[in-house]
């Protein structure tokens, strides 16, 4: 593996790409799916009165922030099956890196995202590091920023990838 | 809101503080559970000989955005309800596999009311598996600053975590 970089991979680093809008309207029963595979009993999310109270209505919990732009697993008409974070995936095919792990995530969070809420998004690659050895094997971490709005263009939060692409045991 | 609802404030806590322990067993059920509860359908939370065979992993494994969701609710058993997540940093160092007990563990670096009176605790937590720390957070969690304060209120310029 060399040092230096595609040109084209070099390209995506500061775009905003994959504007995308969420599949479907902000619902609750993720919610409540979410909530339970953690046991979360916060009442702000079970409790319609504790939710009116604090929060003026029901809002899903802000760690759920990606969960709302990762793609069905299958929809009519789509031939290739839809990645959520993209440009992860691309820089695996580019780089020729078939596995991949991520190792930091850091996400700061704005507006909370109620029922109802349209969400659009971006990412943004910041880094591609130079090639390292783990355990794992031989690639790049790269970071990657994905930036979350809603229908009024609030901002709802931004997430921070770092992810880390290798051959295994090269 | 209910009267057995308990709302830590800022003036209620101090650096150095610790949370209380959370110790989970986590099962094939639990991975699987927090893939789907996020809409992960990657085959290394769900299909043990894709782990094993394409990961190197032994088992599935935990993926990271249930892991945020397992920090918040730490969080938020700890604060009441008025706690409102700000930021959250984690960094993954190993892997939560079924047949693991994960203790969550955290502790207050820092406590402070911002500019726009926003009370802050800014608090380092681990996840570890037996002596084994897998993931290091950091997370800030606005409080409220007093018993009548409620930080989802905040919007706009009142809101800067």
């Amino acid at each position: 593996m060399t040092d230096e970089l595609p040109a084209e991979v070099e390209s995506w680093i500061g775009q905003e790409r994959y504007q995308e809008k969420t599949e479907f309207p902000i619902e609750m029963g993720y919610v409540y799916t979410s909530c339970a595979s953690v046991e979360n009993g916060n009442p702000l999310f079970w409790d319609e009165k504790v939710a009116q109270e604090l929060s003026g209505g029901p809002i899903a919990p802000p760690s759920m922030i990606s969960v709302w732009f990762r793609p069905h697993h299958w929809a009519p008409g789509r031939t290739r099956q839809a990645q959520p974070l993209q440009v992860h995936f691309d820089l695996k095919e580019k780089l020729d890196l078939p596995e991949a792990v991520m190792t930091d995530n850091t996400i700061t969070f704005g507006v909370p995202v109620r029922p109802g809420d349209s969400l659009e998004t971006c990412q943004i690659l910041r880094s591609v590091s130079t090639p390292k050895t783990t355990k794992l094997g031989s690639g790049r971490f790269w970071v990657i920023d994905v930036v979350y709005v809603n229908q009024r263009g609030e901002h709802v939060g931004t997430e921070s990838y770092t992810g880390f692409g290798y051959k295994r045991g090269a | 809101m209910s009267s057995e609802i308990v709302n830590r404030t800022t003036r209620s806590i101090e650096a150095g503080d610790e949370l209380p322990p959370l110790a989970y067993d986590v099962t094939a059920t639990t991975v699987v559970l927090g893939a789907l509860a996020t809409r992960d359908w990657r085959p290394m939370h769900h299909d043990k000989d894709f782990a094993v065979n394409r990961n190197g992993t032994k088992d599935i494994f935990l993926n990271t955005p249930n892991q945020a969701a397992w920090f918040e609710r730490y969080l938020t058993d700890w604060t009441g309800p008025k706690g409102r997540l700000g930021k959250i940093q984690f960094r993954m160092k190993d892997s939560v596999f079924p047949g693991d007990t994960m203790v969550f563990r955290g502790k207050v670096a820092s406590v402070e009311t911002d500019e726009a009176g926003c009370g802050w605790a800014n608090l380092r937590l681990t996840l570890s598996v037996g002596d084994n720390p897998v993931t290091d957070c950091l997370a800030r969690i606005a409080l409220p600053v007093s018993d009548e304060d409620n930080p989802w209120k905040r919007s706009g310029d009142q809101w800067k975590p």
